[in-house]
């Protein structure tokens, strides 16, 4: 017997937009049978890991600063990714654009007088460094036809060794007794915080104008139109004369600066230093966030939001009711697959057609 | 319209369990939360901590309640020891150097609660610092080998370039020179705290070129388990290997946070509790060396004796004359290294053939 999945030709936009929420309550479901099954009350576990987050100014705030690079780096892989092309090294980009832009912050502390270029310098200097690093595995596939798949992702690791290399050594504080970490950022350097209590930061400010410009060139304008035409139909693009060379540069252009940009704003926001590491995997889960957003600037938004929001329930359920790590990690998984079969499922008719698989 | 309603029963019945929740709070058990930066199952440091959390709860049920979060990531920490401050624990121990600024950044906003910040050296009214004088039991194991080695060729497998591993090296290396002034030693560099892959590789290395012990700065049972292989010996750390190795272990340098956990416990429920830094080593109990094991008699009479000698302050591993490897003198006949020399130590000891990594 084989499985056939068929285009529905008459789908329903109410199954579309119901078909997230159905994989949510199905993983909702069984994430509360495990946790029965583990002896804790299912019902507080569903308070501790959606309802008490969203329930306090302090965990609204961290979530949005959970979700702003996560939505940042996803906007970005969102050009790529309906372009067909893959990039899959975010994460790499994501360390670069943190470490050349936390650079300038190193090379100016102390400064003294008019400091009010040091931030937007940095910010620029980010940016101009995640493109620059996501150049390298586009050029590349452009000139020698390499996959990008493999470049950029090796990258990944060229990109976290320099900056473990550059944290230990050239740019670490000479007054931190050789420990891996530079100077604490002046105030110069830093986003400043929106809000009291000094938790959310610009950042989140500039993951939101991520999500309305890129909504508006993907929708509005030649280049958002190309990039939508060359990943549906990549023939028809050539006879249309849009070149794919041009296109693959641009598009991993945008992307590796939004990593970039991600990359700074995370260490002016919050880390406020250079340390050997400066990202828990944001440009990986990015990929996720992007493809259960289905590649739409607002999806994303909404996915980074859910991916966050179980991340620091996922926390407080290791607190409040001893549940471990493994879990949230095991139940994120569960929700990722549900969510993209559920979506399967809305797009295509399945059929079981006997016979053996060809 | 029936899962509209059975929504707003979840979220009445949500917010009811959140109430009850809170009254539990009040209880009046004095909360301990514990943040680890590797999981608690990797048998080396972050284990060694959480035996100390058990020990804190076998100590006094009724007076304690603890929570841990594992595997949080150093850049990425500031929420996760804010969940803790948040969550009404009024004491947190975050046992990871790279959770500093974190650290002293939380404990700003919640200056009732008191933090406990291992190896870093930044303290503030409510934040204490403590770490062990890990150098002491490096002596022993120096001197140890210096005894056992046959090919007169130690190897060591180091972490990071930081004092805490270079007086470590050190002293291990005065320690073997005090009983065989010619022994060399040979040091590997592998850049991470526990990577068991590495480790086996760095100890195949070295006993491939002719050093018959092993010693290691890093967390995991690799290099024990490649010297049991051999027919080798090898020196544990962290927490006692044997199991691992029971034919190679000579003895192992284990953190027992025990004893300064349950104390610092104590102090907050007697209202004693004050910001202080605690440097402790074999004679306070926080350096304990696992039983010595695969030695002849002498051998282990001989290291028991320098034990002693070390708690009772007849012997201090940076006793001068200690010279540097370029010859010149760091400390002089009949002084003892000050504590602040040895906390930003960067400089090897002559007759070690290494170049140390900048």
């Amino acid at each position: 017997m084989r499985i056939d999945l068929s285009p529905r030709t008459n789908r329903s936009p109410l199954m579309d937009g119901l078909a997230p929420i159905l994989a949510f309550v199905v993983a909702v479901a069984i994430g509360g049978i495990v946790v029965a099954a583990m002896g804790r009350s299912p019902a507080a576990a569903f308070v501790t890991y959606f309802v008490t987050p969203l329930s306090e100014v302090w965990s609204l705030q961290e979530v949005a600063l959970k979700a702003a690079p996560l939505a940042l780096i996803a906007i970005g892989l969102a050009f790529c990714f309906r372009a067909n092309v893959w990039n899959i090294g975010a994460e790499g980009q994501f360390v670069v654009g943190g470490l050349f832009g936390g650079w300038i912050a190193v090379a100016t502390h102390g400064a003294e007088g008019n400091t009010l270029w040091v931030l937007p310098l940095m910010l620029a200097v980010g940016t101009l460094a995640g493109i620059a690093y996501a150049l390298i595995p586009a050029l590349l596939k452009v000139w020698l036809g390499v996959s990008e798949i493999l470049t950029s992702l090796m990258l990944v690791y060229v990109a976290e060794l320099l900056l473990d290399y550059m944290a230990r050594g050239p740019l670490r504080d000479p007054a931190g007794y050789n420990f891996p970490q530079s100077v604490t950022f002046d105030d110069a350097a830093r986003l400043p915080y929106l809000m009291e209590g000094d938790t959310l930061h610009a950042g989140v400010l500039i993951a939101l104008a991520a999500v309305i410009v890129a909504a508006i060139v993907l929708a509005r304008t030649l280049f958002g139109f190309e990039v939508r035409v060359v990943g549906a139909s990549p023939r028809a693009a050539r006879f249309a004369g849009f070149s794919d060379v041009r296109l693959t540069l641009a598009v991993f252009a945008v992307s590796g600066g939004a990593a970039g940009l991600a990359g700074i704003a995370e260490v002016a926001g919050k880390i406020g230093q250079l340390q050997p590491s400066i990202s828990p995997g944001y440009g990986f889960t990015a990929i996720i966030v992007a493809f259960l957003g289905r590649l739409s600037p607002v999806g994303i938004l909404v996915a980074a939001l859910v991916i966050a929001l179980t991340t620091i329930g996922g926390e407080g359920a290791q607190i409040d009711l001893k549940l471990p790590l493994d879990l949230t990690r095991a139940f994120q998984g569960l929700l990722l697959a549900l969510v993209l079969g559920a979506d399967a499922l809305s797009r295509y008719r399945v059929r079981f057609v006997p016979g053996t698989a060809t | 319209m029936g899962m509209i309603k059975g929504v707003a029963v979840a979220v009445a019945l949500a917010l009811g369990l959140g109430a009850a929740q809170a009254q539990e709070k009040l209880a009046g058990k004095l909360k301990v939360g514990f943040i680890y930066v590797g999981p608690v199952a990797d048998f080396g440091y972050s284990f060694q901590h959480d035996q100390s959390r058990k020990a804190l709860l076998a100590a006094m049920p009724d007076k304690v309640e603890t929570s841990f979060l594992e595997n949080v990531p150093e850049a990425d920490s500031e929420r996760s020891i804010e969940s803790l401050a948040r969550s009404g624990h009024q004491l947190i121990f975050t046992t990871s150097f790279g959770f500093m600024e974190p650290t002293l950044k939380v404990a700003k906003k919640f200056p009732k609660v008191k933090f406990e910040h291992a190896t870093g050296y930044k303290r503030s009214a409510n934040v204490s610092t403590y770490s062990a004088r890990f150098y002491e039991g490096r002596y022993i194991c120096g001197e140890i080998a210096g005894r056992l080695s046959k090919t007169g060729t130690v190897g060591y497998i180091a972490s990071f370039p930081i004092p805490e591993v270079v007086s470590g090296i050190n002293a291990f290396m005065l320690g073997a020179q005090s009983v065989n002034p010619n022994i060399k030693l040979k040091i590997v560099w592998v850049n991470t705290w526990f990577d068991p892959g590495k480790e086996a590789e760095a100890a195949k290395a070295l006993l491939a070129q002719g050093a018959d012990i092993l010693s290691q700065h890093t967390d995991s049972a690799a290099p024990l388990q490649e010297a049991e292989k051999q027919g080798k010996f090898a020196f544990g750390q962290s927490s006692d290997q044997m199991r691992f190795a029971p034919k190679a272990q000579l003895t192992s340098i284990v953190d027992d946070w025990d004893g300064y956990v349950i104390g610092e416990a104590k102090a907050v429920l007697d209202g004693t509790w004050k910001s202080h830094d605690t440097w402790g080593g074999i004679k306070e109990g926080m350096v304990v060396l696992a039983p010595f094991a695969n030695m002849p008699d002498d051998v282990k009479a001989k290291a028991e004796a320098s034990k002693k000698a070390i708690a009772d302050g007849t012997l201090h591993p940076f006793k001068g004359p200690v010279l540097k490897q370029d010859g010149s003198v760091a400390v002089k006949e009949g002084e003892t290294a000050p504590d602040p020399m040895i906390l930003g130590m960067n400089w090897y000891v002559k007759g070690i053939d290494d170049k140390l990594p900048n």
